[in-house]
């Protein structure tokens, strides 16, 4: 079923079989990584002590790493927390700029210009590490998850594609709804957002996908670890093997109990870590180019 | 950043406008004069609608710009930015006799150029390979295969690499296994360009097709009609009339690539930097926050940021201007 134009002479066998021995290996080493984390998190301690490591042949299966993650305790309450971050956040994030993207798309409005001016400026220029964490520090967000939230609330990167996809929206379909009287905020509800579920699931998935991988704005406002989201644990427990079991209150293993493996703890930990994003991803995907491209090349 | 290559994907050929006020002004019955209240009265709700991200844009943008005061300050957080004793340049000064902000430049620049020679080519050879797979349903999976890494944290990556490269990792293991010496790519100074050049490529180079994909999409398909009529072979087409069609983008990416030369990102140095050491893994973004909320010396932390972000805006705003040279658009439009 191949659409190759009836111009173009039929692959060679050998270039075809290079090229789909390339291929292959591209999508592997995606792949392989992720395939191997998976299985060993869900193998059992024979089997992770008999492969010495990361288990490529499959075993004996066994949830108890997840089990043992999702008895309560510091992993649980990371996942809770990055939930939560990214739900709030995702929420508040996408309004404000599907908000603000819809308020600049009509030129010609009111302060149309000096507005876009000051989000475009922010491309330019970052006020640096230090001016922002005294910032968020003099506002009393020190240990609030209101810190990972706000500081990186609108990404003028994301409202500009979303702006530019709203123009590409013929201005007709809207004024015949104006005329027939309908404010701003019904034509957005009612009209344009109905246009733009492509980029608004792309635009909401990138928002979510940062909120989900934030890591750097927690290590930096976050000292109290009962609040640390998912990535920071990830990167105590498992990046830098620091046991996650000991003098961790609330979470007392009783000695002499079969404890799953560690390796298959970590390594579940990381499964966790990366479930979110293979379980949206491909409801996302397919409008990528659709949604991103076409609203960044109009920007 | 990623707003600018655009402006030639939808007009290869330089005819469409992409000037949107031209363009919307053409149709538009929105017009920009009139009295004030008129307008007011007419446009208050596209105002109202832009204010929260406006707020949060000055909020968090705008006023810690401002917050870089305290660079020429003697600043302490006990005291405050109003009575913090201004101590002119001198934090700079000390910057610039400080050995290790120097090191930390100059890892940074050979990371720059290290990704630039290893990892810039990579998704273009990648999008001209893909854009090759005809069948549209497996070069769907294909696409949204090697796109997801760019989606995973780098804690993420760098602990899947560290699973496969590290001391204990599959690699090494595999090598004692089979009775070689095992080895750690994580922890190893010298191989540590290769290494987050390798971590960059796995995570990115994927998501970096979409932009030349798209460029390759515009190519006229005529013209490897013609030339395959005129007998040119496979490789003859790509050199004359691929790589010419993506020679814009190429151009504009590799500009904004020099532009942004000192960002070479916070979190994989960060998680990285104790594994391989200082010496490799410093670079200026780990280099401020270590001076700084280690010891406390927010003045000279503040100092070191503004000299970087001062030197990325003079790269970014020559960038543009080379750009327009080529007759690119730039990330900001030429007005």
């Amino acid at each position: 079923m191949t659409i190759s134009p009836a111009w173009a002479e039929r692959p060679s066998r050998a270039g075809g079989l290079v090229k789909g021995i390339v291929l292959t290996l591209i999508v592997a080493c995606v792949l392989f990584p992720i395939y191997m984390v998976v299985l060993t998190s869900l193998s059992t301690q024979e089997t992770v002590s008999e492969a010495g490591g990361l288990v490529t042949v499959p075993g004996e299966l066994s949830f108890a790493a997840y089990a043992e993650l999702f008895s309560g305790g510091v992993v649980t309450r990371s996942v809770m927390v990055s939930l939560g971050v990214t739900l709030v956040g995702t929420a508040i994030s996408l309004t404000v700029t599907v908000l603000a993207a819809y308020g600049l798309s009509r030129p010609g409005s009111l302060l149309h210009k000096p507005m876009l001016f000051l989000i475009l400026l922010t491309f330019l220029f970052g006020p640096g590490l230090i001016p922002n964490y005294l910032l968020v520090s003099s506002l009393g967000l020190i240990d609030t998850y209101w810190s990972l939230i706000l500081p990186g609330a609108v990404t003028a990167f994301n409202l500009v594609v979303m702006r530019a996809f709203f123009m590409n929206i013929p201005e007709e379909v809207s004024d015949s709804a104006r005329i027939d009287g309908a404010s701003e905020f019904h034509i957005l509800r009612k009209i344009v957002l109905p246009m733009s579920k492509g980029v608004t699931a792309v635009i909401g998935l990138f928002y979510a996908v940062g909120y989900w991988n934030s890591f750097f704005n927690a290590v930096l406002y976050l000292n109290d670890n009962a609040k640390w989201p998912l990535q920071v644990v990830l990167r105590q427990y498992v990046l830098q093997g620091r046991s996650l079991f000991s003098g961790q209150t609330g979470n007392v293993t009783v000695v002499g109990q079969a404890l799953p493996p560690s390796l298959a703890i970590q390594m579940a930990i990381v499964v966790v870590a990366l479930l979110p994003v293979l379980f949206v991803y491909p409801f996302v995907q397919r409008h990528f180019t659709k949604g991103v491209i076409i609203g960044a090349v109009k920007g | 950043m990623n707003t600018g290559p655009a402006g030639d994907l939808t007009s290869p050929a330089g005819t469409g406008t992409t000037k949107d006020d031209g363009k919307r002004g053409a149709r538009t019955s929105r017009s920009s004069r009139g009295p004030l209240p008129a307008r007011l009265r007419r446009d208050w709700q596209l105002l109202l609608m832009t204010l929260p991200a406006i707020g949060l844009l000055v909020v968090f943008h705008y006023v810690p710009l401002l917050g870089n005061v305290i660079a020429f300050q003697d600043y302490s957080p006990y005291v405050g930015f109003v009575d913090s004793a201004w101590v002119g340049l001198s934090n700079f000064q000390w910057l610039m006799l400080d050995e290790s902000f120097w090191d930390a430049t100059l890892n940074t620049l050979s990371i720059t150029t290290f990704q630039l020679v290893f990892y810039f080519p990579v998704p273009i050879m990648l999008a001209v390979l893909l854009d090759s797979v005809v069948r549209p349903r497996l070069r769907l999976f294909i696409q949204g295969i090697v796109y997801m890494p760019h989606f995973f944290s780098w804690v993420l990556v760098v602990t899947l690499f560290q699973q496969m490269f590290g001391g204990a990792g599959l690699l090494s293991q595999t090598l004692r296994d089979h009775g070689y010496s095992g080895f750690d790519l994580m922890t190893n100074p010298d191989t540590f360009l290769v290494l987050v050049t390798a971590e960059t490529i796995w995570k990115d180079a994927g998501w970096g097709t979409i932009i030349f994909l798209a460029a390759l999409a515009a190519i006229n398909q005529n013209l490897y009609e013609a030339a395959a009529v005129d007998g040119a072979s496979r490789w003859r087409r790509l050199w004359h009339i691929t790589l010419p069609g993506l020679r814009p983008v190429i151009i504009l990416l590799l500009i904004l690539r020099l532009g942004e030369a000192l960002n070479v990102g916070f979190e994989q140095f960060f998680l990285q930097r104790d594994a391989v050491g200082r010496d490799a893994a410093e670079v200026l973004d780990t280099f401020v926050y270590w001076r700084t909320l280690l010891t406390g010396e927010w003045s000279y932390g503040a100092a070191a940021g503004l000299v970087k972000g001062l030197v990325g805006l003079i790269l970014i705003l020559v960038a543009n201007k080379v750009a327009h040279r080529f007759g690119e658009q730039g990330i900001y439009k030429r007005s």
